[in-house]
């Protein structure tokens, strides 16, 4: 054996594995640092004004986030409430209904798009439909926007699951003279309950976040707010127009609301994933 | 993944009523038959609604091409297809071209894959050959942890943090190159500013996809090839990686189509400068930015068109990337299948 080839190969091999051990802890390092940072500035801000008070006006010292976090609450619940069944519904055609057909294929296709289809473009094209017809920014348009990014997360998961579901379950159903709606919905989407609500819930992780879509559908409002047909604050694009703001009070708040999504999106993707994990091995 | 698709699930209702003919009395076959036509009614009005909510996915995309158009024609009406070779975007002269955007897209997402891809590889790599099995899922889990993250936060932490550390340390040392590419004085912000922390957005989505490739390849291959006398290295290259080639690529463009489209994260720290530079420290704007920063104070004559004809050119080129990364990786998927 030649050693020189021998020594090169070895060389090689542990300069490769070095090299990704090396980029796993880049990957490792880069998240710990973005959090440190966040939660080191962002929870220094948290306190009841944090939470109670509403938005600072310029140069104004104190204030809180109250009208941004009640307005991301309603137009991300209102979204979840309008994308979860729609996209039940869907995820059974899919997995149920639709099964091998052309049609479902395409369905399946243009989801998966609309996944990871940029966000401000259904920004844009909420605009077109609901802000530029009816003249004015408003809460229920960025809840639209919310909603049209959140139903093809919960397509996908429901149809995932339910393929999970076993026929044997079906056809004993099927066998016992249920109609197929009832099986549907009393049998196999009962069976994949745990993982679909999983996907409502990595959807809701998704939206709570998103500040593309929100920048021309709700806009952003300085006051305290519960009326969705006009414009609402919330704390994504709060966010952004705090950090780009030379105040350095507005700067703080902002580093609040980043940590205090950061918590919300970190905690239901662990949430969801323990839930998850009971179910299926359960 | 068998299911009774070609069976009726639900008998006829002569089917029904035959078989139980002869034995019951009238009364109760019309009973049953009735409730078995009640049955099928139902299932019909069920699967209607479903297969309508279904095809409202389907609606949206084509309403959205079909709308974008539409608000973007007075644009492209008045520039013609100059438009997406147009250099100039100028709000106060009202004279819109896509050049700058176009440029800003394609070079911060050149930026971040010559970053994100070898880094993701050798994540994928190490999930999947040399970390040990304990650490396997809870490592796993924290890179796609980072990939659930909302983008304002990258950018936020972008502008706040990594920026003043590439003004101070890495922007003058790439200087000192004297190439023309890292010229003029290190702002921190600009595109090339933004490339990284577009990388770092997207490395959580390729690794991810890569790792689960990666897990494809049959244990049978790679322990014929340590058989062999392989190195760990060498069955990655030699095998893992030819096996995986096309699911790999396919990663690689759905981290592309992400950064395309990244809004937040570049609009922090790109600079939002409406003029084409030759240096990557230079400020720059990206189709997204330019969205994102111009769109709620634009004039409704000809700025909003201009910047919808934007969206819809950023719509089309994410679509045709995205679907090359869905064909991509459907094809390695069927492969893995057999």
């Amino acid at each position: 054996m030649d050693r020189g080839i021998y020594f090169r190969r070895k060389l090689v091999n542990s300069l490769g594995l070095t090299l990704s051990a090396a980029s796993m802890c880049a990957g490792l390092v880069g998240l710990t640092w973005i959090l440190w940072t966040l939660f080191y500035n962002g929870l220094a801000a948290f306190g009841s004004d944090f939470f109670f008070a509403s938005t600072p006006a310029p140069g104004s010292a104190g204030g809180g986030l109250a009208n941004a976090i009640v307005g991301s609450l309603m137009m991300v619940g209102f979204a979840t409430l309008v994308a979860t069944p729609i996209g039940i519904l869907a995820g059974i055609y899919l997995a149920e209904f639709g099964a091998k057909s052309k049609f479902a294929a395409v369905t399946r296709f243009v989801t998966d798009i609309m996944l990871s289809a940029p966000s401000i473009v259904i920004g844009l094209f909420v605009y077109a439909i609901a802000v530029a017809t009816l003249k004015h920014f408003s809460g229920w348009a960025g809840s639209l926007a919310l909603s049209l990014i959140a139903i093809p997360v919960v397509v996908r998961t429901t149809e995932n699951m339910l393929n999970l579901v076993p026929s044997s379950l079906r056809e004993a159903a099927f066998a016992l003279g249920a109609p197929r709606w009832k099986v549907s919905l009393a049998i196999t989407l009962k069976a994949v309950r745990g993982g679909v609500i999983t996907g409502v819930l990595l959807a809701v992780a998704r939206i709570i976040g998103e500040t593309a879509p929100l920048l021309f559908t709700a806009l952003n409002n300085q006051f305290f707010s519960t009326d969705m047909s006009r414009p609402m604050a919330n704390l994504p694009v709060v966010i952004y127009n705090f950090a780009m703001s030379p105040y350095e009070d507005w700067q703080q708040l902002a580093w609040g609301g980043a940590a205090l999504i950061a918590l919300i999106v970190l905690g239901i993707n662990i949430l969801a994933r323990v839930l998850f994990r009971s179910k299926v091995q359960a | 993944m068998k299911k009774p698709m070609g069976i009726s699930a639900t008998p006829s209702p002569t089917e029904a009523a035959s078989a139980a003919g002869g034995q019951r009395d009238t009364g109760q076959q019309a009973a049953l038959a009735a409730r078995v036509r009640r049955f099928s009614a139902q299932d019909r009005l069920f699967g209607g609604v479903t297969f309508m909510f279904a095809a409202l996915v389907l609606v949206s995309l084509v309403g959205i091409l079909i709308s974008l158009v539409i608000e973007a024609w007075p644009a492209l009406r008045e520039f013609g297809l100059g438009f997406f070779w147009g250099t100039t975007w100028s709000p106060t002269d009202d004279v819109y071209g896509a050049v700058i955007g176009i440029y800003g897209t394609l070079v911060t997402s050149a930026i971040a894959l010559l970053f994100a891809v070898p880094i993701s590889f050798g994540i994928a790599v190490f999930l999947t050959e040399t970390c040990p099995v304990w650490a396997r899922r809870s490592l796993g889990t924290a890179i796609e942890l980072l990939a659930g993250i909302p983008s304002i936060i990258y950018g936020f932490w972008g502008l706040f943090v990594l920026a003043p550390i590439l003004q101070e340390y890495v922007q003058p040392l790439l200087t000192a190159t004297g190439l023309p590419l890292f010229s003029g004085p290190p702002l921190g912000i600009g595109i090339f500013t933004a490339g990284m922390v577009l990388a770092l957005m997207v490395i959580p989505f390729i690794a991810s996809v890569m790792r689960d490739v990666f897990e494809t390849v049959p244990p049978v291959l790679k322990e014929s090839a340590y058989g062999l006398g392989c190195t760990t290295w060498e069955v990655v290259r030699n095998i893992v990686l030819p096996y995986t080639r096309v699911g790999v690529i396919g990663g690689i463009m759905l981290g592309l189509g992400r950064a395309l489209g990244e809004t937040m994260a570049v609009t922090f720290v790109i600079g939002n400068a409406n003029r084409l530079a030759s240096s990557l420290f230079a400020p720059g704007n990206s189709i997204a930015s330019t969205l994102a920063n111009e769109f709620a104070e634009a004039d409704p004559v000809l700025h909003i068109p201009a910047l919808f004809a934007l969206g819809l050119l950023l719509f089309v080129i994410t679509v045709v990337v995205l679907t090359a990364a869905k064909w991509l990786t459907q094809r390695s998927a069927a492969r893995a299948g057999h």
